[in-house]
Parts: structure tokens; C-alpha cells; sequence
């Protein structure tokens, strides 16, 4: 199938897909994103089309390679159809052994079934593994089945059939309405209701709107944006087509984050190959609408999350923030009004559509609607990416689906939100993850990282972590953002080498408050949650720090005693007076 | 690089300012740095100036005016890499090359750099070494690592 000049094409092209699709008896999948390249993903696939070419079972067993589902910590991995058969952490030498065994005799090998390392109980289906087993996937749950470099596997996903839809069953107000009764909220982090921003965008009367995907995923510890982009990127490009038909925008752009090579190589196949097929372009599916979307690689600054700096940044300048209103809404790139939606926020849209509000809301809290994939990792188990419904407790996520804390440690707090969240200690296990809940209880979603600490973790040199990273991204435009972060890190440095006072405390308090009330964006306005969040729970670890010259998770190198030697804060450098 | 190569290069790109990152990455893949005398060809080529120009390039921090080292190590600083013991894995990384961040060992075989997340934070502490990933590298992986690319060289 070439160009596609009628919605009903798409079935066709789905019909034709599957008749010259050859059959096989066997599928075997192996997922090579990040993570699993990281850990030798490719050798898995190399070993796997030698022994099935060099054994003439090329035309009975098909390999599908595909981005990530999820399950990092045991990567490299190998999924076989039929029967969901899962194996992980594997070696390119195990790979005879899967096929003998396994794919020609049907039978286990015990060794490369997922163990549980509580219960030690095995399973050998992937949809039995607990990790799996309690999430909700819908964003994700063709991810097994897509290899990315192929859009007629998004196709046979029923894929663009939410943007046919769309083109020619809605009007774009009928679009809007749908998303916002969906009750949609952004990503991102900030959860604004994207319905809402969206019909504040097409409001604007100007002679030409822009629509952007914001995929700069910067904050540590968060990867599940770079994941669905280099997994199923159609899905985000299909949500943005819907969304600028909606918002009558002719182009968009989808900035990605240049330490996310898999995702930009990804995300601009899966364009080339939409504009080849007639579903970016001019009169897109035979309709009369148009719209292209341009790629653009960061060159490494964090602050070009904010869509004010992100816009500065595709413009060609200095990526620096400035302040709203006006909103992007209003004037936004070169001047025009411009949308912003995170990546998972354009793939959720698809999903809206074809299935449609009423469904879409029922999964959910109250004003929390739809899954959110969570980065988890740190001290758990079972680190990966979890997609699960809003409201689930974070005692599920990080127990039931994550294994609990590794090797056998305490449980201690996790952070969620990134530099500009906070941390949950023990006692907020059991609450309902939703945008408002966790801000009530001192932190916020972000765009979806958990981070899991335990008892081996310092509070206080985690939130000079923070400090250190929010004090060299700052942009530097304004001045509480670029110097009160400086003194807070420095503040900090002070305290984690046992030269700390407590008036530092206060210090730190009142920098805090200055910061965030004075700073241009959310970077500075949010900068010192951390900090403010680690003095909230775990104050008694500042203390310890200032007054016993102590670390008691033994992270602070000054403040660690080695054997033979007693715990001795560094000597603090006399500064000579001058007279 | 000579200044024929460079107008060759430009040929291909647009000559307004959202076209002068997609130019620095460019330049920056073809020669491993962003050469004074490229800044200079990019500002006739925008029709700007050349302090425009390294006011933009010295905001990022993919640009370097400074050839880097044949390998490129890059250790992740990530929050879930520094509470697996990342932190201990950049000072050793410090330790085993002699340099600081942005600095090339004086053999030019190495340059240390930092990134703030690779997005693989399940399986960290991790060291990229010209694109290739590394993952939960301990103190003694840091020597392993480096010692199979000196062995290279």
C-alpha cells in the first residue's frame, strides 16, 4: 500500500498486511531498547538469526525485535508465541538451548523462568509474573507486538484508525469535547486538564497555530516518555495529528531530548514512513486537512522542559524561560499560538478516541483519569516501567509489582516528581496515587519517576543531589533561580561534609521560600522541594549531620568512619583574614 | 576542516536561526567540535554574528570548542545511579583517567564527561563509552572498562 487517499484504505492496507503476512508456527520476541542494548540485547538477536538461519528454521520460527515492555531489571529477555513463554536474563549462549528445548519440543527450561525471589514460586507466562500481572496496560500493551521500524505492525494494531475517526466522524470541536470529557490531564507533570488547553489554543484567532510534543524527558531517574517513543512511536504521532486537527495547526514539532538516540532515530522513521503513506502531509487520508510534524534534537539543557525554553530552544536561541502570561496559548513559537503536550499526553489521545470518553474515564480516581507509566527504580526488585490506573497505592506499585526493597533492606522513602518533588516516607504507602493526593501530601506526579530509597540512602546528600542538578540547569536568566540555588547547594555541600550549623536550617528554609516565590519558571519555583521535603521527614538527619558530625546511612565520604578510624568531619579550611 | 568543506556542509541546511542547531550538531558529528573558524562561516551563513553564535552553543551542553578524546566516557549522574553507588563510580572514573569533567586525558585517548540521565535507570550505575552502554558498573568495572579501551587504543 502506498499513499493512503481514503479512510476506508487503512482496513484494506490491514487485510493486505495480514494475507501476505507468512505464517509461522513460532514467534520469538525480544525487546531492544535501552536498557536491554545496555545489557546485551543485540547478541541475544544475533545469536538467535545465526542458530535459526544456520538450522534452516528461518521460514518457521519468525524474530521480532521491538522497543521496551517494561521489564528492565531482567533484560536481556525473550517472549515466545503462542503461550506468552518469558525469559529473562539470558546470555547469547543460552540461545541454542531456547531452541532446541523450547521452540522446537515445547518444553521449559527452569532456569530462565522468572523466579520469584519472595515466594520462589516460578512463572513461566509473562502475563502470571506479578510485575506484569498487576499492571493496567493500554499505552503500552502492543508494545510485544510492534517493532518499530515497521508501521504496518502499528496497522495491524488497528493503528490510525482513532485519526480516520477522527478526520471524518468528528468535528474538531466534537474532538475537544471528547478529550476533555475524557478528563485527560497533562503528563507532564503539571496536570493541567488537556481538553481545556486545548480549546484555549484553537480560540485564538491568528492565521496559523503550532502544536508541539514536548519529549525533552529530563528528569533523573525518568525514562518512560524516550520508552513510548522509541517503542510505538506512531502512537504519539497519530495523537498529534488528532490534536492539530483539532486545534487547527498545519505543523507541529516533537522535540526530543538528545540523550535519547533510540527515540529520535525511532520517532523519525515512524515520520518519514507516516509522510509516505499519506498520513502527514497535505490532505491527509484523502481529506482536506494538513499538517507535517518536524523533529528536533536538544543539545543538552534540562531547563528546555519548560515549554517557554523549549520554545526558545526550537526558535534557535538560547534556551531561556521567560515570563507568562502571555501563555503559549496566547503567543507562543515565533509569536503564534502554540500547544504543548508531554509524549504520553499525545499517545493517550489515540486511545481516547477510538475507545472513546465514557470508557476512557472510568479508569481512575475521581480527577485523575486514565493508566500512568511510572519510572521505578532505585533500591526496588523489580525496577522497570510500570503502566498502571491512577489510584493505585504506592504500596502496590513498589510491593505487588515492584518486589519490594533489594536485598533485603528497609524500606525508606521514595521520591516522586523528580528535582521538583518531594519524597514519601513509610507512612504514605498506602495512599492513592493521583495528581492531587500527591501534592497534598508534599509532592507531585511529574512525569512519572519513582524512586525507591532505603535505609542506605542519606537524606541530606540526596537532596545536594538535587541541589547540584537544579543549580546547573538553571538557565541562569534570573537571579534567585541562578544564585539562590548556588547557595543552597553550597549550604548543603557545607552540611554533608560536617561543617554545617543549625542556623544552616533556617537558611535553607528562608533561601527556599525566596526562590520559589521570585523565580521566572517552574525550574526555580519548584527547585528547592527537595530540600524542603527531606527538612519536613527526615530533619533528625540533618541534625545528626550538623550537630554529631554523623551520616548515618554511612553515605557521606567526611563523615564515614573506616576501619582503623574514627569518624572525623574534614578539617575546615581557615580563611585568612585579610587586614 | 577547511572552509570549502564547510560552505559544502551549510549548502544543505536553511539560513534562518532555527536552523543553526540542527547546523552545530552537524558540525559537531563531522569534526567531534564546533571549530572557531566554523562559528564564523555559520554567522555569514544565518546573516547574524559570531557572538550570537557562541552564545547559543555555549548555552548546551552537547558543544564543545575543544577536540575531545578518541573515546568519549560518559558516566550517568542520574538520581537512580547516585543511590546505587553512582557517585562512588564517578570518583573512581575521576581517579582512573586523571581528569575532571570536559577535560581529555593528555594522551588524547579519553575525555570525561557527565550527563544528568540515560534513561536506563533500572539497571545503573551506568558508563556510556561512545554510545556503547554499560550497565551496573561497580568501582572495579570502571578499571575493567577502561583498561579494555587503553588495551584498544
Amino acid at each position: 500500500m502506498k499513499m493512503l487517499t481514503h479512510p476506508t484504505q487503512l482496513a484494506a492496507w490491514k487485510a493486505q498486511i495480514l494475507e501476505e503476512r507468512p505464517v509461522f508456527q513460532k514467534t520469538v520476541v525480544v525487546s531492544n531498547g535501552t536498557c536491554g542494548r545496555a545489557r546485551g540485547s543485540s547478541r541475544i538477536i544475533e545469536a538467535l538469526k545465526r542458530e535459526l538461519d544456520g538450522r534452516g528454521l528461518g521460514e518457521t520460527i519468525k524474530l521480532e525485535v521491538t522497543g521496551c515492555h517494561g521489564f528492565c531489571e531482567l533484560e536481556p529477555n525473550l517472549v515466545i508465541y503462542p503461550g506468552e513463554i518469558y525469559y529473562g536474563r539470558l546470555k547469547p549462549e543460552d540461545i541454542p538451548a531456547v531452541i532446541d528445548k523450547t521452540l522446537l519440543k515445547d518444553k521449559m527450561i527452569p532456569s530462565f523462568v522468572y523466579e520469584d525471589p519472595k515466594s520462589h514460586r516460578r512463572y513461566s507466562q509473562l502475563k502470571e509474573i506479578p510485575f506484569y500481572r498487576k499492571q493496567m496496560r493500554h499505552l503500552t500493551q502492543d508494545n510485544l507486538r510492534i517493532d518499530p521500524d515497521r508501521i504496518e505492525d502499528y496497522i495491524l494494531a488497528d493503528g490510525y484508525q482513532a485519526l480516520a475517526k477522527a478526520l471524518f466522524d468528528m468535528t474538531a470541536e466534537e474532538v475537544i469535547r471528547e478529550v476533555d470529557s475524557a478528563g485527560l490531564r497533562g503528563r507532564g507533570g503539571a496536570g493541567f486538564p488537556t481538553g481545556k488547553k486545548w480549546q484555549f489554543c484553537r480560540n485564538e484567532s491568528a492565521e496559523r497555530r503550532y502544536i508541539i510534543c514536548n519529549a525533552d524527558e529530563g528528569n533523573p531517574g525518568t525514562y518512560m516518555d524516550r520508552s513510548i517513543l522509541a517503542a510505538n512511536p506512531h502512537s504519539v504521532i497519530e495523537g498529534m495529528i488528532i490534536g492539530a486537527y483539532a486545534m487547527g495547526a498545519a505543523e507541529g514539532y516533537i522535540y526530543v531530548r538528545m540523550e535519547a538516540p533510540q527515540a529520535v532515530r525511532q520517532v523519525t522513521i515512524a515520520r518519514d514512513q507516516a509522510r509516505k503513506h499519506g498520513l502527514l502531509g497535505k490532505s491527509i487520508l484523502g481529506s482536506e486537512f494538513h499538517f507535517d510534524i518536524h523533529i528536533v534534537e536538544g543539545a543538552g539543557a534540562f531547563v528546555c522542559g519548560e515549554e517557554t525554553s523549549l520554545m526558545s530552544s526550537i526558535e534557535g536561541r538560547r534556551a531561556v524561560s521567560r515570563q507568562r502570561p502571555p501563555f503559549p496559548a496566547q503567543s507562543g513559537l515565533w509569536g503564534y499560538p502554540t500547544n504543548i503536550n508531554n509524549v504520553e499526553t499525545w499517545a493517550n489521545v489515540p486511545l481516547i478516541i477510538s475507545r472513546g470518553a465514557e470508557w476512557y474515564s472510568q479508569i481512575g480516581t475521581p480527577k485523575s483519569k486514565g493508566t500512568k507509566i511510572f519510572s521505578l527504580v532505585g533500591k526496588v526488585r523489580n525496577g522497570g516501567q510500570v503502566e498502571v490506573p491512577m489510584g493505585i497505592k504506592l504500596r502496590e506499585v513498589i510491593y505487588d509489582i515492584g518486589g519490594g526493597i533489594k536485598d533485603g533492606k528497609k524500606f525508606k522513602a521514595v521520591q516522586t516528581g523528580g528535582p521538583a518533588g518531594g519524597f514519601l516516607p513509610a507512612e504514605f504507602l498506602d495512599l492513592a496515587i493521583d495528581y492531587d493526593n500527591l501534592v497534598q501530601a508534599g509532592s507531585t506526579m511529574g512525569s512519572g519517576g519513582m524512586i525507591v530509597l532505603d535505609e542506605t540512602t542519606c537524606m541530606v546528600d540526596l537532596a545536594r543531589h538535587y541541589m547540584h542538578f537544579t543549580q546547573e540547569e538553571s538557565c541562569g536568566k534570573c537571579v534567585p533561580c541562578r544564585v539562590g540555588t548556588r547557595q543552597m547547594h553550597d549550604i548543603l555541600v557545607r552540611i554533608t561534609r560536617g561543617e554545617g550549623e543549625e542556623e544552616d536550617l533556617a537558611r535553607l528554609k528562608e533561601l527556599s521560600d525566596s526562590i520559589m516565590v521570585a523565580s521566572l519558571c517552574g525550574l526555580g519555583q519548584t527547585a528547592p522541594n527537595p530540600v524542603l521535603s527531606t527538612l519536613r521527614h527526615f530533619r533528625d538527619e540533618y541534625i545528626e549531620h550538623i550537630r554529631h558530625k554523623k551520616c548515618p546511612a554511612g553515605v557521606c565520604p567526611a563523615l564515614v568512619s573506616r576501619p582503623g578510624r574514627e569518624a572525623a568531619p574534614a578539617v575546615r579550611k581557615v580563611k585568612k583574614t585579610r587586614p | 576542516m577547511t572552509g570549502v568543506e564547510m560552505d559544502a556542509l551549510l549548502r544543505g541546511f536553511g539560513r534562518e536561526q532555527k536552523d543553526l542547531t540542527r547546523i552545530l550538531h552537524k558540525v559537531q558529528a563531522e569534526y567531534g567540535y564546533i571549530p572557531a573558524q566554523a562559528v564564523q562561516q555559520i554567522a555569514r551563513h544565518l546573516n547574524t554574528t559570531a557572538s550570537e553564535i557562541y552564545g547559543v552553543l555555549t548555552f548546551y551542553k552537547a558543544f564543545r570548542l575543544q577536540p575531545g578524546g578518541k573515546y568519549l566516557v560518559t558516566v550517568c549522574q542520574g538520581t537512580s545511579c547516585h543511590v546505587r553507588g553512582g557517585a562512588r563510580v564517578f570518583e573512581e572514573m575521576k581517579k582512573e583517567l586523571g581528569v575532571e569533567p570536559g577535560e581529555t586525558t593528555p594522551d588524547r585517548l579519553f575525555s570525561l564527561d557527565t550527563v544528568n540521565c540515560l534513561g536506563c535507570c533500572a539497571i545503573g550505575p551506568t558508563v556510556v563509552v561512545n554510545g556503547a552502554y554499560y550497565s551496573q558498573v561497580s568501582e572495579d568495572g570502571v578499571r575493567s572498562i577502561i583498561a579494555e579501551y587503553r588495551k584498544r587504543k
